[in-house]
């Protein structure tokens, strides 16, 4: 019965779907299925629960060869769709609106094209929640190929990222998110860089001929999972770095990535991180904590297979930071296909392995302080300094599925009259006091005279007239929203004191 | 020693005058009993700061308030009574609390000047010069860190450095408290600011909340970048939504430390920069921390009214805000003395960027100036001393611009 109930919700969730899909792609049949559909497949295959990014309930706005998308930006509203059809576009693009979603449409294996022409500094940068990128080739930029500075609920996958940068996806500071499906090369730094984070996962991406392949950074609940990273200086690093406002890095499961001859020369930049990191480094913990490591290939790689260690070791040269733990803590090393690594390894490394009689880098290598870490059949592996891991007790790590959350992170419940408060404490009372003189009348003479009557007010506040030459004349607050202004009239009629 | 003597018969001549006149004099300081703009007022009497900021939750949930545009601050100090506030401004703008009745806290935090000075190294009694330049009091009730080199961890804390430091306001406990306890003005003031006081006598922990109140009043959240921010784009034109995309970008990286919306991500940084006359290496946190990799370490500061508040650097090294911008595009640590190893932070490279774009900069960084907030100067302190040069301010540059 129930199935049956569960079976006639499908069936009408797949009508409606297949209504919307021609009602909104009726004129043209080459355009592929829009966001929402992805989301309906999703329901099968566990995609992007939760995220809510790419849903789409406001309009469709199209981008040709030739047009900005910028300009789509700014006339795009929360809730919509940009599309963007092949061509070269030569421009940044920035989001500074919640939902809106880039697409990119592919047709006959030609790509929209983000082109920075080594000129310019990022392709995307977004700040709004929801904001969803796809389908996109990206290359030639500075600075980032799509970064996100405290964006909420993004998903950023399929796109194709060549030699943008710094970092090729780099979202910062931002809470439940989706990266996968990516393909980038040519980055300079980490080619995904998850920073400052919480909930995300990273998976499906192919990262190589990077100086990092996938970094988590100072970042909580992040799943790296099946992932191919070969051919990087090294392939996936779980960081700790000190002297950020985040000082936690933690929560982090890797598994089941493939971690393959990453034996790039390092061409990181000067300073940065990742420059210490030594070629033939397949995957390096450093200063995180709670980092579980479970079937993953890691062959090939050949300075060493797993790196566990804390700054001192690792090289770092930043100034020290009081707040930052510096070892790696609870470590939890599971099952891992491991084979012929460290075949080249680095004069420390070296150094090390020959008091262990050995002459070839290890599959693991765990130094410097830390506690509480463990190993599953230690005597697979050739391995340095893990003789006091303990023997793991859990098994695996099935029971996690994701690290995104069940739902959307939601933006902050405000009541109207809470807004209307914190607009005239935060905004107006600079020139209105209650019942003293400041710049602009008192509250009580404008209470006086808009009894009964905000929309008077906020009429006014929109389109100051000069009424009285006792006073200065009031600048327009038409830069607050409607609903603001609204609320704040209401509100400045309310108070007592 | 002369000097003193002097100040404190003058002062002396003063109270005498004012003990004379007591009866004319007697309604002559009444604390506020209204929040300063920014703050309501609760029930319990106290001012609770209020803020667009308050619309949006914390980049991860926690208080780091560092993210972007519609990301929440991080915790405030707030929560004192008016009276305490209104008590603050006179203590802040008082000569009385310096050895010789010469300086007041405003003489270096002017509000003229951003609540800096103007100057590359601040001056202290006896036209002392300082080691470092007087930082910005705006919006420091959001800081946890203070001075240059994060030696304090309170505005209370932070206090005690300038009054008692002997080049820099130079009182003592004992002077401060018998000056302040001498004057009937300020024990009537300190009894309206603390009602529920026992003693009789002013105490020093009075005093360090009504200055710690005072300076946390000091709020700048309504600049045209925060217009934008909330969502009104046409708050920026074109070249300065260019600049802000430059401030962010990771080219140059300005914002993975002037992080917004406070524009500080409240850490330690080791920048590179040189002294102004050639002068030793300031070893900067080194010292606080007794940790050599933080050498030439300082807070990073927070950019909002930067225009405001030049010349640059823990030490006035430049001037403008277009030379402070160039300095970060010539090279990491090309400004490091040979005979030092410093620690250079890693976000500081060679972002190699043109004439345009760091003019592009300085027109962003121009947007983040707010000063509708501004307090008013008292028009006579309870000391009976002078305001020395201190023009009022005008009411224009009270009014939002948008």
């Amino acid at each position: 019965m129930k199935s049956a109930k569960r079976m006639m919700i499908l069936l009408f969730t797949l009508a409606i779907g297949i209504l919307v899909g021609k009602y909104l792609l009726g004129r043209s049949s080459r355009v592929p299925a829009p966001v929402p559909t992805y989301f309906d497949q999703s329901v099968t295959s566990e995609d992007s629960i939760g995220i809510g990014a790419g849903t789409i309930t406001g309009r469709i706005i199209a981008v040709r060869k030739g047009q900005s998308i910028q300009d789509a930006v700014g006339k795009a509203n929360s809730g919509d769709l940009i599309r963007i059809y092949p061509g070269v576009y030569n421009e940044t693009v920035y989001i500074d609106k919640d939902n809106i979603s880039i697409q990119g449409v592919i047709e006959n294996g030609e790509w929209p094209t983000l082109d920075g022409q080594k000129t310019m500094n990022d392709a995307i940068l977004y700040s709004g929640s929801g904001t969803l990128v796809e389908n996109m080739k990206i290359t030639n930029y500075k600075g980032n190929g799509i970064m996100g500075q405290a964006g909420n609920n993004y998903v950023i996958r399929n796109n194709w990222i060549i030699d943008a940068g710094v970092y090729g996806i780099f979202p910062q500071f931002g809470k439940n998110g989706l990266v996968e499906r990516n393909i980038l090369t040519g980055i300079a730094d980490a080619a995904i860089y998850i920073g400052m984070c919480d909930n995300v996962d990273v998976r499906f991406n192919e990262v190589y001929g990077n100086v990092a392949g996938i970094e988590i950074e100072n970042s909580r609940h992040a799943l790296v999972e099946y992932n191919y990273t070969h051919d990087n200086t090294g392939g996936i690093l779980a960081f700790l770095t000190q002297g950020l406002p985040i000082k936690t890095c933690y929560d982090v499961i890797i598994r089941n990535n493939y971690v393959y001859n990453n034996n790039h020369d390092n061409f990181g930049a000067e300073g940065s991180a990742v420059s210490h990191i030594p070629k033939g480094t397949g995957i390096l913990i450093m200063a995180a904590d709670d980092v579980t490591l479970e079937n993953n290939i890691v062959s090939g790689n050949d300075n060493a297979g797993i790196t566990i260690t804390d700054y001192a070791f690792a090289g770092v040269d930043n100034a020290n930071d009081p707040e930052s733990e510096p070892n790696s803590d609870r470590i939890v090393l599971l099952d891992n296909f491991m084979e012929n690594n460290g075949n080249n390894p680095v004069d420390d490394v070296k150094a090390l392995m020959i008091t262990k009689l050995s002459r070839q880098g290890p599959d693991i290598i765990a130094v410097g302080g830390g506690v509480g870490s463990c190993i599953a059949n230690p005597g697979r592996y050739r391995t340095f300094g893990v003789d006091n891991f303990a023997s793991c007790q859990v098994r695996e790590t099935r029971r996690i599925i994701s690290y995104m959350l069940e739902r959307p992170v939601a933006p902050r419940a405000i009541a109207l009259s809470e807004k209307g408060k914190m607009t005239y404490f935060g905004v107006c009372s600079g020139c209105h006091a209650y019942s003293t003189r400041l710049v602009g009348p008192p509250v009580v003479t404008i209470q006086a005279l808009y009894k009964n009557n905000p929309r008077g007010i906020v009429d006014y506040i929109t389109r100051p007239i000069h009424k009285r030459d006792d006073y200065p004349e009031m600048p327009p607050q038409d830069y607050l929203t409607d609903d603001t202004r609204q609320a704040v009239g209401e509100y400045m009629l309310t108070i007592t004191r | 020693m002369m000097r003193i003597l002097i100040f404190v018969l003058g002062l002396c001549m003063v109270l005498v005058y004012q003990f004379s006149s007591r009866d004319k004099k007697q309604h002559a300081f009444t604390l506020c009993a209204t929040c300063p703009p920014g703050f309501e007022l609760t029930n319990d009497n106290r001012c609770v700061l209020r803020n667009l900021y308050q619309q949006y939750e914390s980049g991860t949930g926690d208080d780091t308030g560092v993210g972007g545009l519609k990301t929440a601050l991080t915790s405030a100090r707030d929560g004192f009574t008016p009276q305490q506030i209104d008590l603050g401004r006179y203590l802040f703008f008082d000569p009385v609390l310096s050895k010789d009745g010469s300086v007041s806290c405003a003489t270096c935090h002017n509000p003229e000047k951003g609540f800096s000075d103007g100057l590359k190294t601040s001056v202290g009694i006896g036209q002392k010069k300082l080691k470092r330049g007087a930082p910005s009091l705006w919006n420091v009730a959001f800081l946890k860190k203070f001075f240059w080199d994060a030696r304090a961890t309170s505005l209370e804390q932070q206090m005690e450095g300038p009054l008692y430091a002997e080049n820099e306001m130079g009182t003592t406990r004992e002077l401060l408290l018998q000056l302040l306890n001498q004057i009937p003005a300020y024990q009537n003031l300190f009894d309206q600011a603390f009602p529920a006081r026992e003693s009789g006598s002013i105490e020093l922990a009075e005093i360090y909340t009504a200055i710690a109140a005072f300076e946390s009043s000091l709020i700048s959240l309504n600049s045209r970048y925060d217009q934008y921010a909330h969502g009104y784009h046409k708050a920026l034109n074109h070249y300065e939504i260019e600049g802000l995309n430059i401030f962010r970008s990771f080219v140059a990286r300005c914002a993975e430390c002037h992080t917004p919306p406070l524009f500080t991500n409240q850490q330690l940084a080791v920048i590179g920069v040189s002294e102004p006359d050639g002068g030793p290496l300031d070893p900067g946190a080194e010292k606080t921390y007794h940790d050599e990799t933080l050498r030439a370490a300082f807070k990073v500061p927070s950019l909002r009214n930067v225009a405001r508040t030049a010349p640059y650097t823990h030490a006035g090294r430049f001037d403008t805000m277009r030379e402070m911008v160039e300095f970060y595009t010539k090279g990491r640590g090309h400004e490091v003395p040979l005979d030092e190893r410093l620690r250079i932070h890693w976000h500081i490279g060679k972002p190699q960027l043109s004439q345009y774009e760091m003019d592009r900069l300085v027109d962003f960084l121009k947007t983040l100036t707010d000063e509708s907030f501004m307090p008013r100067i008292p028009e006579k302190l309870p000391s009976g001393i002078e305001i020395p040069q201190v023009a009022s301010v005008q009411i224009s540059s009270r009014i939002q611009k948008p």
